[in-house]
């Protein structure tokens, strides 16, 4: 029984508390729940935790940005090409300060998702970005990043403005930055659709959320031939937030409330508003040139092998 | 007494496989192509003769398909012969995410092809001037890029800036390294940046794109050269051409997504055929000489 079947069933249970006039049998009731809840959500699998990433009713980057900061005036376009609508950029206000935020978007409905691509950026997408990092970098503001998406947009038009490109771009700009810049996971973050906003000083994430390389089901395909094994490849590829905390890829976890962000949303927005402004403040003490050189160090470090040295022999010559 | 005989024979197996890590014998490193004399070009279907093949830098004699090719014989055809010092040797694959059959597969492909990670590097002469020059293999795992290839590129980058010499790249990959799980993804990240320090101090960055340049390695620092050449009808895009299909739901037209197409869009700027490539790479460094 996977986390959205108990789900289902807790709303069920939740239901049946209307029906009910009895105080006292809906107190027992409400206890029940409670007590299901907490037995079912506690401990979640990897898989668990894809599918509440993916919930149709999580928090988007949207209503991130309308709890967390105070103004928001949303920016378009990349100034070459269009504007692309997955990705979602502007200047906000956080406690005073104003920021650069640059979100990537998933709609509620189906009109609101293709409205949306389903968040998965297109080339103009990182231009966009890049050009409003770097109007952060002129005016020396934070950069913070929500991101929110399966993936680059696998498609014609796509290849054709130059995907590769637009995202190494990206990765490149961003090592280079001297603002401090923080990235926040709040759901999916996948492939280089996800790195292209994430290269950041301090990497934090949601705790349902999932940060990797690709979908398992796409793991699964590749490395398998067997989209149906998603669940074990979920477990394999170590994309859960506790997981990577442990690999040392994010910096910090950010509590979600019990079965995930969409139990209770005010909780989670407070949550990672206190986490942002914490960060910040944590990278408020190093001068600009010591906030590039901790990022591209620590991207350095990134890297899990051994190694014997020969370079002191000279090298071997052919 | 079997013991013995059993700890004498360790000794001896380490002792050989120590012996072949410091000093890797390419010339009798097995090619993938010749699974007979004769090989199909992919191309014109025509049966092409491997000896020949190689003879002829790879290139089909009837069509003028680029085959694919091992890094070590990309690197006797581009730098000058006795001048090529590998550098960046010793590194070992670790399994970081327990992946089960990772670490056969690898030692597997290690055999096979007789170098240790899908790319090397070292210091070489092109007809007299000094570069670093870096190679990935597609023979080696698809030459997909994990900790220890990101690391080499990284390193090969930090060799050249410390030597302040330019870095010649020639990219063939099928992206990220899946079993490698999120390592994989940071290491685009960190060659980026590799190249972002390297360009800083003025030096030059050519990279060369081969056939097949995709996944995570387009979108790192294949894309991030000074000048980007391409070699003719080789496949370079981010997303494979099957994932697109599928997306899209329909064929995808003729010559999508190889270099000629590329150039059109303007990502690419030369597309060079491998007879000119020397010379090309020859005239390009010596125009950026600084002496």
């Amino acid at each position: 029984m996977d986390i959205l079947q108990k789900e289902r069933k807790i709303r069920e249970l939740e239901a049946k508390i209307d029906e009910l006039d009895n105080d006292v049998l809906i107190n027992k009731l409400k206890d029940e729940i409670e007590s299901y809840k907490r037995e079912a959500m506690t401990n979640l699998s990897a898989w668990d935790r894809v599918l509440v990433a993916r919930h149709q009713h999580r928090p988007t980057a949207c209503d991130f940005i309308d709890f967390i900061f105070d103004e928001f005036i949303e920016l378009h376009g990349d100034r070459q090409y269009a504007d692309d609508h997955s990705i979602v950029a502007g200047l906000a206000m956080l406690n005073g300060v104003s920021v650069t935020v640059i979100a990537q978007q998933k709609g509620k409905t189906l009109d609101e998702n293709l409205a949306r691509n389903f968040a998965m950026p297109h080339p103009e997408g990182y231009r966009k970005a890049l050009r409003l990092m770097k109007q952060a970098e002129k005016f020396n503001r934070p950069i913070i990043t929500l991101i929110d998406t399966p993936g680059a947009y696998p498609g014609m038009g796509a290849e054709e403005r130059g995907q590769g490109e637009a995202i190494a771009r990206n990765l490149l700009e961003m090592s280079g930055f001297t603002v401090p810049i923080v990235a926040v996971v709040i759901g999916e973050g996948g492939s280089g659709g996800a790195l292209a906003l994430g290269v950041a000083n301090k990497v934090l994430m949601l705790e349902n959320s999932i940060y990797s390389i690709l979908s398992p089901e796409g793991y699964a395909t590749i490395l398998w031939k067997d989209a149906s094994r998603a669940s074990e490849a979920a477990e394999a590829m170590k994309l859960t937030s506790y997981d990577l905390e442990e690999l040392g890829i994010i910096d910090e976890i950010i509590r979600e409330p019990l079965g995930g962000a969409h139990f209770n949303k005010e909780e989670t927005y407070e949550n990672t508003k206190k986490a942002i402004v914490e960060a910040l403040l944590d990278l408020s003490g190093f001068s600009p040139l010591e906030l590039r050189e901790k990022r591209i160090d620590k991207y350095r470090n990134f890297g899990f092998f051994q190694r014997f040295n020969y370079d002191n022999l000279g090298g071997v010559k052919r | 007494m079997n013991d013995l005989v059993h700890t004498l024979n360790l000794r001896k197996k380490t002792k050989q496989q120590f012996k072949k890590a410091r000093k890797p014998n390419y010339v009798n490193a097995k090619l993938d192509v010749p699974k007979g004399l004769y090989e199909k070009c992919p191309n014109c279907k025509e049966a092409v003769h491997i000896k020949q093949a190689y003879e002829n830098m790879f290139l089909c004699k009837h069509c003028g398909e680029h085959f694919r090719m091992r890094a070590v014989d990309r690197i006797n055809f581009t730098i000058d012969p006795g001048t090529f010092v590998e550098k960046g040797l010793g590194y070992i694959t670790l399994n970081p995410l327990f992946q089960d059959g990772y670490a056969e597969k690898i030692n597997e492909y290690k055999e096979k092809t007789d170098i240790d990670e899908a790319y090397i590097y070292g210091y070489g002469k092109i007809k007299g001037v000094p570069c670093v020059i870096g190679v990935m293999d597609s023979y080696f795992l698809m030459g997909s890029m994990g900790s220890v290839v990101g690391e080499k590129i990284t390193r090969s980058f930090e060799y050249a800036m410390y030597k302040r010499l330019p870095m010649v790249i020639f990219t063939a990959s099928g992206g990220a390294r899946m079993q490698e799980g999120i390592y994989s993804l940071m290491q685009m990240a960190k060659t980026s940046a590799a190249v972002l320090k390297h360009s800083e101090m003025g030096l030059l960055y050519i990279s060369v794109l081969t056939h097949p340049t995709t996944g995570g390695v387009t979108a790192s620092f294949a894309s991030l050269g000074d000048i980007i050449l391409a070699e003719p009808n080789s496949l370079i895009g981010f997303a494979g051409p099957r994932v697109i299909e599928q997306t899209i739901g329909q064929q995808l037209p003729e010559g999508f997504q190889k270099s000629e197409f590329l150039k059109e869009k303007g990502f690419i700027d030369k597309v060079v055929h491998r007879n000119d490539m020397k010379n090309t790479l020859y005239k390009i460094l010596y125009m950026h000489r600084r002496y």
